[in-house]
């Protein structure tokens, strides 16, 4: 495995390095468009609900709380990678992406459940305009989520045969970058879909 | 190399991970006591959800790392004024659709 014997020292490699990132966040702002239709849409539709099943009756506090405080922590914890991996620590820093990946699942399963729920109470995505709207831009997120996980297990996967170089460096920095955005449009969907839903 | 990387410290992601988790238990708080009017606390929940992204932006994402000129910096800006006009002008145009009925 003569694989990556780039050289990080080299003027242009560490040009290219920084394209690379710019290319990534210009993705991200990309990103972030398709979230702002998503949610434009939701703030218009929001109060189309044709009478019943409102957000008031079908959020429920104590899990989407817990959602917000998991995807919170596991931003954290991939930070905490990203640290790890400053210090050359293989070992800690596929610890710390398991738990950041471990985090990432179980809010997927309690989003996932959340939906199941709320189908068992009539709440489908064909009910009313406002149900439409929330399980597409909370269903994206979910999905862009489940996404991540996938990524980052193919990160994990390529650290433990290749060690820490600056290849899998690039590939860990740009994944937490990701990890870190998905969280912030969940601050929003937090703020704008569920707390201004059970107000 | 002479390249100013900050990857940041474990303090400053306690630090980050704390200011989150204080703003997010603000918000809920307000929401749950309904210590203000409607209009008063959607305008302060949705100030603090900004707040809670600039600590994402600085304390995780290290938005001030790279060379300058910073064309991430840029793009994002760009990004924030297409978003701000998708989802402003999307609201206010269709508060003209509701006054119809």
């Amino acid at each position: 495995m003569a694989q990556s014997a780039i050289s990080m020292d080299a003027p242009q490699e560490h040009q290219h390095d920084t394209f690379k990132l710019l290319g990534f966040w210009i993705f991200l702002v990309t990103d972030c468009i398709i979230f702002a239709c998503l949610f434009a849409v939701y703030a218009v539709l929001r109060t189309h609900t044709d009478g019943d099943l409102t957000g008031r009756e079908l959020f429920e506090v104590k899990g989407f709380t817990a959602e917000t405080l998991i995807l919170l922590a596991s931003s954290f914890t991939s930070g905490l990678a990203s640290l790890a991996m400053h210090k050359g620590s293989k070992k800690q820093l596929l610890g710390w992406l398991t738990v950041t990946v471990l985090l990432g699942l179980s809010f997927v399963g309690l989003e996932i459940t959340e939906f199941a729920k709320m189908a068992s109470e009539g709440a489908r995505i064909s009910t009313n305009a406002f149900l439409s709207s929330f399980f597409t831009l909370v269903g994206t997120h979910g999905l862009h989520v489940s996404f991540g996980l996938i990524w980052m297990i193919g990160v994990m996967v390529q650290i433990a045969r290749f060690g820490i170089d600056s290849l899998t460096k690039e590939k860990v920095t740009i994944v937490g970058l990701y990890w870190h955005f998905l969280d912030v449009v969940w601050i929003f969907i937090f703020t704008v879909v569920y707390l201004l839903g059970v107000m | 190399m002479g390249v100013s990387e900050n990857h940041g410290s474990a303090k400053t992601y306690i630090l980050g991970f704390l200011f989150s988790l204080i703003l997010t238990a603000i918000p809920l708080w307000l929401v749950i006591q309904h210590v203000m009017s409607k209009t008063v606390l959607t305008v302060t929940i949705l100030l603090i959800a900004v707040l809670q992204l600039i600590i994402q932006f600085f304390f995780f994402m290290h938005i001030r790392d790279g060379e300058k000129p910073r064309y991430h910096v840029m793009a994002l800006v760009l990004g924030a004024v297409m978003v701000f006009t998708i989802v402003a002008g999307s609201i206010w145009i269709m508060t003209f659709n509701s006054q119809v009925h």
